[in-house]
């Protein structure tokens, strides 16, 4: 499954030149090989070396990584309950059931929202916050440590320390409570008009930190001389930003959104957490996770459980090969497509 | 944004190399209050934990008064806690070296041989990075009890090797790759093979970039939830977020010693972090950038 993702590209990406790149790989790869013929018993030797060295790592990966994926398919086809070989066959009984669960339809919109709101909230503030920060201030290595203590504390944590604030007798109704702005307490998590957006507070308080950590080694990359070109031809600190800062930082930006992306689509440990898997269905912050997790290993159907991490899989797969064809492809320097070279 | 804007323009007429100053105070005022906002929880988890729970009934959102140490230290009395705390470092540590150990002469391979399917391999890595744990967990369940390691750590151990090995192949590669062939033509002029060379000179030269894969793999894994949840059921072989959580919902009346449970928790992976600040966050930028 996750091959053609990747194996794809790379066979095609063989004939059109593609930038400095691949021309500097291949020169590479003629070099050593021109000047000494291999012998038969070195190449037996190189192959060995390569088995060895690289055998243990590609073991452990296909058997818990992509092994688990491919039973996932298959045992989506069967009703089972997880004990002995699965033998009731009902093919896409369990697909078909899924696409009309109304509660589907809730996550997938939930997904979608957390998905939407998690780029649009983060992005412009971390990219504020970043030009900001650039700036040569006092104490920036002190706030770079800061701002990123909430991304290194686990979910867990986050999401009982946010639980017991955001509760009805918590600390954020005690502060609104305290400094007059009572009328504005609500009941934060199980207020179906507003749990979702207490979500996304959360989600954007613990990876906010991340992006623009990220944007800033972005803006750090950009060479001093450009600015001081700019800033010779008299441009404003606003012209120099919007035109060579922001599209400078272009590269950066798009891959922090495909990380958002597929952390959006995966979205499990918070709401399960904070929520709990019944709860979060009445909240309005039920997930493709925790939907998949509720009614497979909860519920004990593994086989309908496995149908849901295929539509899961296969969603998260074609929205990133989408990015990755139309917005990804214009930078050859990013990490998920250097497998390309 | 009036606010940025106004004290940035007088800026624009220095080049930035000569910015000595302090810079403006609304850079700091704005700076303080995200700062204040990041910590604001914490600081709360850390503080509720020295208050009692008629103190934090009476005012959700006060400081201690007085200020109250027996949360803590009971918690630090409770042999739960440290079993806790040994097995998650167990399986931090282990997953950490065996991380490093395949990821190391994977990306070895990939950088410095050439042979026909590299290009597949390297790809075959990188899409792992794509497709996090969450995917896979009901099959892996299902292997991991097959095989039968339920409720032992080794189940929660080599799945999550499995899925460190893209993050960690995809920051040592270009490391590996950075490393002059020179040195590789004088070593086997020497007499060196390549696995003496992998021995001799990789591993050594590699170093910073394997502290940084072996900080980000110990941290993943001592924050990890889905996996443990889903392997360990029974209550001995807990790891640390699955007893916080267990405490959590055990304890829930006793809301100020779930925040000292919690903020105890929390300071491994918070000391990790601030003594490796840089690697980390280096590291993280590299593999995003490529």
């Amino acid at each position: 499954m996750i091959e053609p993702a990747g194996g794809a590209p790379f066979v095609t990406d063989k004939q059109p030149p593609r930038g400095t790149v691949t021309a500097g790989d291949g020169a590479r790869a003629a070099s050593p090989a021109a000047p000494r013929p291999r012998r038969r018993s070195a190449d037996w030797r190189k192959r060995l070396e390569i088995t060895l060295l690289a055998g243990p790592a590609i073991v452990v990966f296909v058997s818990f990584v992509i092994f688990p994926v491919v039973l996932a398919g298959y045992y989506g086809f069967f009703r089972w309950k997880g004990f002995g070989p699965a033998t009731d066959f009902v093919g896409f009984e369990n697909y078909m059931i899924i696409f009309q669960d109304s509660a589907f339809h809730d996550v997938l919109r939930h997904n979608g929202f957390i998905l939407v709101l998690s780029l649009v909230i983060q992005g412009p503030i971390a990219i504020i916050l970043a030009l900001l920060l650039n700036q040569k201030i006092r104490g920036r290595s002190i706030i770079r440590v800061l701002i990123f203590v909430p991304y290194i504390i686990s979910e867990v944590i986050v999401g009982i320390g946010w639980g017991l604030m955001l509760q009805t007798s918590g600390a954020v109704n005690g502060l609104l409570d305290s400094i007059g702005l009572g009328a504005f307490q609500a009941d934060w998590l199980s207020d179906p008009k507003i749990a979702i957006w207490s979500l996304m507070v959360i989600i954007s308080w613990k990876y906010i930190g991340f992006a623009v950590i990220l944007f800033l080694a972005g803006l750090q990359s950009i060479p001093d001389e450009l600015f001081e070109a700019a800033a010779i031809d008299g441009a404003s600190y606003w012209q120099i930003q919007r035109t060579i800062t922001l599209p400078l930082l272009g590269p950066t930006v798009r891959i922090w959104a495909f990380l958002s992306i597929i952390g959006s689509l995966q979205l499990f440990d918070l709401v399960f957490i904070i929520w709990g898997q019944y709860v979060a269905s009445t909240a309005g912050t039920s997930t493709m996770a925790t939907y998949m997790v509720a009614n497979g290993r909860t519920s004990g159907n593994f086989g309908y459980g496995s149908a849901v991490a295929v539509v899961m899989f296969l969603i998260s797969l074609v929205i990133a090969l989408i990015y990755q064809r139309f917005v990804l492809r214009r930078d050859t320097a990013g990490a998920l497509t250097e497998g390309k070279k | 944004m009036a606010v940025l804007e106004a004290p940035a323009r007088p800026r624009v007429k220095r080049p930035p190399r000569d910015r000595q100053e302090w810079g403006s105070p609304a850079t700091y005022f704005i700076a303080f209050v995200f700062i204040a906002l990041c910590l604001g929880p914490v600081i709360y988890i850390i503080l509720g934990g020295f208050r009692d729970n008629s103190q934090i009934t009476n005012s959700p959102a006060g400081f201690p008064d007085p200020w109250n140490f027996d949360n803590y230290a009971e918690v630090l009395a409770s042999p739960t806690f440290w079993r806790q705390v040994g097995n998650s470092a167990i399986a931090g540590l282990a997953t950490t070296l065996g991380v490093v150990v395949l990821g190391l002469m994977a990306s070895f391979v990939l950088a410095r041989y050439r042979f026909a399917g590299r290009g597949a391999m390297y790809s075959l890595f990188a899409a792992g990075l794509m497709f996090p744990m969450t995917v896979a967990i009901t099959p892996l369940y299902i292997l991991v009890r097959d095989l039968g390691l339920m409720n032992s750590l080794a189940g929660v151990i080599l799945p999550q090797i499995a899925f460190g090995l893209p993050v960690t192949i995809i920051i040592l590669v270009p490391f590996l790759k950075a490393i002059p062939d020179e040195i590789e033509e004088a070593a086997s002029i020497d007499g060196t093979s390549r696995l003496g060379f992998f021995f001799r000179m990789v591993v050594p030269l590699s170093l910073p970039g394997v502290v940084t894969t072996g900080i980000l793999a110990f941290v993943a894994s001592w924050n990890s939830y889905l996996l443990p949840l889903f392997i360990l059921s029974d209550q001995a072989s807990y790891t640390l977020p699955l007893g916080v959580q267990a405490f959590a919902s055990q304890y829930s009346v006793d809301t100020a010693k779930v925040l000292a449970f919690t903020s105890l928790s929390m300071i491994p992976a918070l000391i990790f972090f601030t003594l490796f600040e840089r690697r980390i966050v280096g590291g993280l930028t590299g593999a995003v950038k490529g």
